[in-house]
């Protein structure tokens, strides 16, 4: 698989790009009206406050009035009470749509997952699979919701303030509002480079977890080697750049809020100076309360500035995760069913099954041709007759192209000429569904999931019965180890099933897959190696699934090889032999060699067996 | 681990050992610390002038020109010898300047602090973070044996960055909080007792509530983190598994799994939001309440002549700059605990006892012969692994081991890089105690080759030049030759190099075993051992490798003394000497033409493996 370069960062900022986002967001829309509703009143309330304290002074002070003290607390404690209400609904309504949203949009994804076909999952690691869907979703969560909050409240406080200003005294609104440019681009300017800093750290600091993975990881073949000291000189250089580049986004960050506030003092100074002049030379135009209310006004001005520049610099640092959740969002299955054949049979989600007809399980490969996306070819004009019933055993040298063909036979991926047919009928013209669900498929590496062993086997048939689980697991013989299990059947397996050992999650797959009572059997057989005594119960177990249905097996036992009906040698993607195995065998081709270290190497490890 | 039980480091020694990481940065994060108190003041500068402003406009206003006006005292004395309030009142663009320069002067200690915070802070973080690294591999390889890779990385990684955060932040705002609450509290009861007293009513509520509220919500927040994890588990395993879903057609099962592990993390994530929604707006709130008291209370005593204008202002501003670090210290506090976990976990690791070598022994001549006199060793004192072992080895000669798993065979080889020391008995090098060594010494001479080797994650051609940087490529393409790697390399699209491990092409055991082996080759060796290193390739590939060992050896140069352990006795069957294992001590010895005749395990096996090839011929006629 090649290697993709996680990319982290878009230069510009698109528009577009988020407008398509939030229109995936459509339920949250109402939250989102509301945050901004909530934004601006709480605004206003935030405007307020300088104008009741220009109040108190100008009337209580200045003027030197006795009454209305009361009426005074009470506007001041009501406009308190309303912006501790604003603040608690934008902080419920935000919560909401920023959970809401990141939970929207993970459905959305997990269901596109699950539509999506085998292609994607063998492009895509599934490692960024799941930071698109947690990290990278939680981030547009947080950036639509908070950064609405901080958008709205901060562009509307800019505006209220403005009005308020203008009302009090035009020439002194002016005067602030003439530093407010140069604090923008001055905010705008600084927050663009501590973002690209803070990403550089971040790098740096994952390439310093790497390292130690690596110098852990690595510790007894480095002794060996004695590279101690040849690996800290290269730790060194890193964890050097490390301090270099913390270094210098702290002091980025460290430079912008006290050059923002200097610029900030310089409003508060020409209000001053202003306004000090403004209450002698034009006489009762500025009262000393206005004053105040300026000096406050011009204080808090630079703040809302600094936010907006901050939620644009987000936004462009967030991009890079919407784009990779939109497009996760907006790829296109490679397999999808006719849209006649949903009609008929039903989706992935919603089956039809009262249509579904039997199935036989005759597979006909009809001049079929495939290549990969990436133009590697696989199969060349390929043409096998199986009758149901009928074991089809692959055999060949790892990567050599036997997996294709049990992808091709559960439609995992489709030829990209020419037709396979099942009971005679082309397999595009039923649903995915309807195939896979007729399909037993054990893995070369068994995965089971988190939950106890009888939840495991059910995964073959939900509406199977605790006696019909118990007898499938007969059926392979796993049941003297289950029983053997400190809770029988109700043992947690662990994640992945890492708590049983590979052969008894091999045994439990093939009950599985048997449960399923599926017509057409797939077998990635196991190279790993497990003792003898779970080998003759796999053995069994491959014999007990094979009987009755057709199978088609990547096979590595000589026991499957020899009893196979059919038996296909691949090399480098090319089918170089078929036949039984005795007439392949009275070849003394390729399958002869194969063979023949399959049975020494077989022979051996039971030699040491026993020895041990 | 027990490693870490072994340790347990109290939490107030770690703070006073940590010293030996701050030396070097002390003076630069005490300039901090002083830029911290110097942009406080400055900060609370700004305020006094305003009102100073403020005052003296109200004065000569009122007709009170004369006053003396309302500023510090040093400032004061410079404006009353002009006349007082009136002439500030009438140059406020002197006031107004010296805002502007406060602020400068203020921003530039905020600034200060910032910079060396970070620079005293990153540097102790390089210092922990290259201690950790260097300890841990100087740790003995028995460590790295019972090792748990991740709790390792993240003591290294998280708690580290745990620590920086403390030190660049935590610690200084503790500082700035505590002298922003005295100055205050000073400047303020200066003017105003009571009011002083009225404008802080709050603030002890305030900062209980914050404390208590944010170990409260810890719990949330625990479950909110494992409802995350759950989610990414179930992720990981359903998309791992994402083929066993689609063979069963399971898709809509899968998408109902899903579908509530989101609901749950939803639904934890919302109710923390709740929560939060109450104590922002609450304490949000009782802030705002205090600002209020402190101006209407003000006015109060102003209109009563108690206080001026200006000093009403700047309570206000005081209280309203105090209010929020006072409620982020009940945080920062909380976090306290989880800083100094942190610090304990690292020490943890660097209190483990490095290996210890032997110096300064000279660099004695290894390619002699070995010797093992009655050699035995344990682990941990209990096991006995080995049991009087003796053998001797000429210079250059191949020695093959065959044994059964768990007969001694690996812990065998350790012993000859002293990857673990003899519990008993000697092993002697040309007639030299294998303990008077140097190890970093013995290591370099002695090539050896694990099972399970590890392979760097750089290019093909980096991972084998990484025993002799200044290999060239030539050399490097005949280590390749001779481990018939040249063939599958030159598949690669980008030939030697091709990235491997995790950020590259995944290599498959039996070609990462022949890369070890080329870049053990690369470098001059006096004794080889392949410890079952060929186990995964195939026998063909296995013969031509030998060979290809041999050819080296008929060519002239000089062939290291060789050790190879195999289960397959062609790889045996051509050494000078065959040791058998059984249960930690030599069954038999001799060449394979004596230890065929012998009754014994060689035979046993050579008999088998005869009978197998009959069994196979006779199969396939």
């Amino acid at each position: 698989m090649q290697y993709q370069q996680e990319q982290d960062y878009t230069k510009k900022l698109d528009a577009g790009l988020w407008r398509r986002l939030i229109g995936y967001m459509k339920p949250y829309h109402k939250h989102l009206i509301a945050i901004m509703a909530t934004m601006a009143v709480s605004a206003l309330c935030d405007t307020l406050f300088p104008l009741l304290t220009r109040e108190a002074i100008d009337t209580f002070i200045g003027d030197g009035a006795q009454s209305g003290r009361l009426w005074f607390a009470v506007r001041y404690i009501g406009t308190v009470l309303l912006q501790s209400a604003c603040i608690f609904t934008f902080c419920r309504i935000c919560g909401k749509a920023e959970n809401g949203i990141n939970r929207h949009i993970r459905k959305l994804s997990f269901k596109k997952l699950e539509e999506l076909s085998f292609s994607y999952y063998d492009q895509t690691p599934v490692g960024f699979i799941i930071s698109r869907m947690t990290s990278d979703t939680a981030r547009l969560g947080e950036t639509v919701a908070w950064g609405l909050v901080d958008l709205f409240w901060a562009s509307a406080y800019i505006l209220i303030t403005a009005v308020a200003m203008f009302l009090l005294n035009a020439r002194m609104a002016l005067l602030v509002l003439s530093v407010m440019p140069i604090i923008a681009v001055a905010a705008v300017w600084f927050q663009k480079r501590i973002l690209a800093s803070y990403r550089e750290v971040r790098k740096t600091n994952s390439q310093i977890t790497g390292a130690f993975n690596e110098g852990i990881m690595g510790a007894k073949t480095s002794k060996t080697l004695v590279r101690e000291e040849a690996n800290c000189a290269e730790f060194s250089v890193l964890t050097g750049k490390m301090r270099t580049s913390s270094i210098r986004a702290a002091v980025f960050s460290a430079l912008f809020f006290p050059i923002v506030s200097s610029l900030g003092s310089v409003a508060t100074a020409l209000v001053l100076w202003r306004g000090g002049n403004g209450v002698f030379s034009a006489q009762g135009l500025v009262t000393v309360g206005t004053l105040a209310a300026f000096v406050q006004y011009a204080t808090g001005i630079f703040e809302p500035i600094s936010s907006i520049a901050r939620i644009f610099a987000d936004l462009q640092a967030s991009q890079a995760a919407a784009e990779r959740v939109l497009s996760m969002l907006e790829t296109e299955p490679e397999i999808v069913d006719k849209p006649e054949v949903i009609e008929k049979f039903g989706d992935s989600f919603n089956p039809k099954r009262e249509n579904w007809p039997d199935i036989r399980g005759d597979v006909e490969f009809d001049h079929v041709s495939f290549h990969y996306s990436t133009g590697e070819e696989v199969l060349q004009d390929f043409s096998l007759k199986v009758r149901a019933g009928q074991t089809v055993a692959l055999v060949g040298e790892t990567g050599s192209g036997k997996s294709t063909i049990v992808n091709l036979v559960g439609r995992f991926y489709e030829p990209t000429k020419g037709v396979i047919r099942i009971d005679g009928e082309d397999y595009r013209n039923r649903s995915i569904l309807w195939l896979q669900a007729h399909l037993g498929y054990v893995l070369q590496q068994p995965h089971l999931f988190s939950g106890t062993i009888r939840e495991n086997v059910r995964f073959g048939r939900l509406d199977a019965t605790d006696q019909e689980i118990e007898a499938a697991c007969r059926a392979v013989d796993a049941e003297d180890f289950i029983l053997k299990l400190e809770k029988g059947y109700d043992t947690e397996v662990g994640e992945g099933g890492n708590r049983l050992s590979t052969g008894q999650k091999q045994l439990i797959s093939f009950a599985r897959a048997l449960i399923a009572k599926p017509a057409i059997f797939v077998l990635d057989e196991a190279t790993s190696s497990v003792d003898t005594q779970t080998e003759q119960k796999l053995q069994a177990a491959i014999a007990v699934a094979l009987t009755g249905r057709t199978s088609f097996i990547i096979a590595h036992r000589l026991s499957t090889v020899r009893s196979a009906d059919i038996i296909l040698v691949i090399k480098n993607g090319r089918i170089i032999e078929r036949g039984t195995h005795s007439e392949l065998l009275a070849q003394k081709g390729y399958y002869y060699t194969l063979y023949a270290n399959q049975f020494r190497e077989e022979g051996e490890k039971r030699m040491w067996e026993e020895i041990a | 681990m027990e490693i870490q039980r072994q340790n347990a480091v109290s939490e107030r020694g770690v703070l006073r050992r940590f010293g030996e990481f701050m030396k070097g940065s002390a003076a630069r994060y005490l300039g901090s610390v002083f830029s911290v108190a110097v942009s406080v003041l400055a900060g609370f500068l700004t305020p006094l002038l305003i009102a100073g402003a403020v005052d003296a406009i109200t004065d000569t206003m009122n007709g009170a020109g004369g006053n003396p006006v309302n500023l510090p005292g040093f400032l004061a004395g410079w404006f009353n010898a002009r006349g007082g309030a009136e002439y500030l009142a009438r140059h406020v663009w002197i006031v107004a300047a010296m805002v502007v320069a406060v602020s400068l002067v203020g921003g530039l200690f905020q600034y200060l602090r910032g910079k060396w915070s970070a620079e005293a802070s990153e540097a102790i973080a390089e210092r922990m973070r290259t201690r950790l690294y260097k300890h841990l591999l100087d740790m003995d390889y028995d460590y790295h044996v019972k090792a748990q890779t991740g709790d390792l990385i993240q003591r290294c990684t998280t708690d580290v960055d745990t620590v920086r955060r403390f030190l660049a932040s935590q610690v200084i705002e503790i500082f700035r909080t505590v002298i922003m609450v005295v100055l205050a509290l000073w400047l303020m009861s200066s003017i105003h007792v009571k009011l002083t007293l009225i404008s802080l009513i709050l603030i002890p509520p305030l900062f209980g509530l914050a404390f208590w509220f944010f170990h409260w919500v810890q719990k949330l927040f625990r479950e909110a983190d494992e409802a995350d994890g759950q989610l990414g588990a179930m992720l990981q395993e359903s998309l791992t598994g994402v083929r066993v879903v689609r063979a069963f057609g399971r898709q809509r099962y899968e998408r109902d799994r899903f579908d509530a592990r989101a609901d749950d993390m939803h639904d934890k994530n919302l109710r923390i939001s709740e929560v939060m929604a109450v104590y922002w707006s609450g304490s949000d709130m009782l802030s705002m309440l205090q600002t209020g008291m402190t101006l209407l209370f003000g006015i109060w005593y102003a209109t009563r002549g108690e206080i001026s204008t200006g000093n009403v202002l700047t309570f206000v501003s005081y209280i309203s700059m105090l209010i929020w670090p006072i409620r982020q210290l009940g945080r920062i506090l909380q976090d306290l605990g989880k800083s100094m976990v942190a610090m304990r976990r690292c020490y943890e690791v660097l209190d483990a006892k490095a290996e210890s070598d032997t110096e300064g022994a000279g660099e004695a001549p290894l390619y002699e012969d070995i010797e093992f006199r009655h050699v035995a060793f344990q682990y941990d004192g209990k096991h006995p692994v080995l049991k009087d072992v003796s053998f001797t080895v000429r210079a250059g000669q191949t020695v093959a081991i065959l044994g059964a798993t768990g007969s001694g065979k690996s812990t065998m080889m350790n012993l000859l890089q002293r990857l673990y020391d003899v519990s008993g008995g000697e092993i002697r090098i040309g007639g030299c105690n294998i303990n008077t060594i140097e190890k970093k010494y013995l290591r370099s001479r002695v090539g050896y080759v694990l099972q399970e080797p590890f392979l760097y994650s750089r290019s093909i051609r980096d991972n084998l030049g990484i025993t002799q940087a200044e290999a060239d490529m030539p050399a490097i393409e005949r280590v390749a030759d001779i481990t018939q790697s040249s063939g599958f390399i030159a598949q690669f699209r980008e030939g030697y190099d091709t990235m491997v491990g995790e950020r590259g092409v995944t290599l498959s055991g039996g070609q990462k075993q022949r890369i070890a082996i080329a870049r053990t080759l690369l470098r001059e060796n006096d004794i080889l051992i392949l410890d079952d290193s060929l186990s995964a390739v195939d026998t063909e590939t296995d013969r031509a490798i030998r060979e290809a060992l041999k050819e080296g050896r008929s060519a002239g140069s000089r062939v290291p003394t060789t050790f190879i352990i195999s289960h397959r006795l062609t790889t045996l069957a051509d050494a000078d000497l065959i040791l058998v294992l059984e249960d930690g001590k030599i069954a038999q010895h001799g060449t394979h033409e004596q230890l065929v005749r012998q009754e014994g395990l060689y035979q046993k096996v050579y008999r088998i493996q005869a009978a197998l090839e009959d069994e196979l011929k006779q199969e396939v006629g």
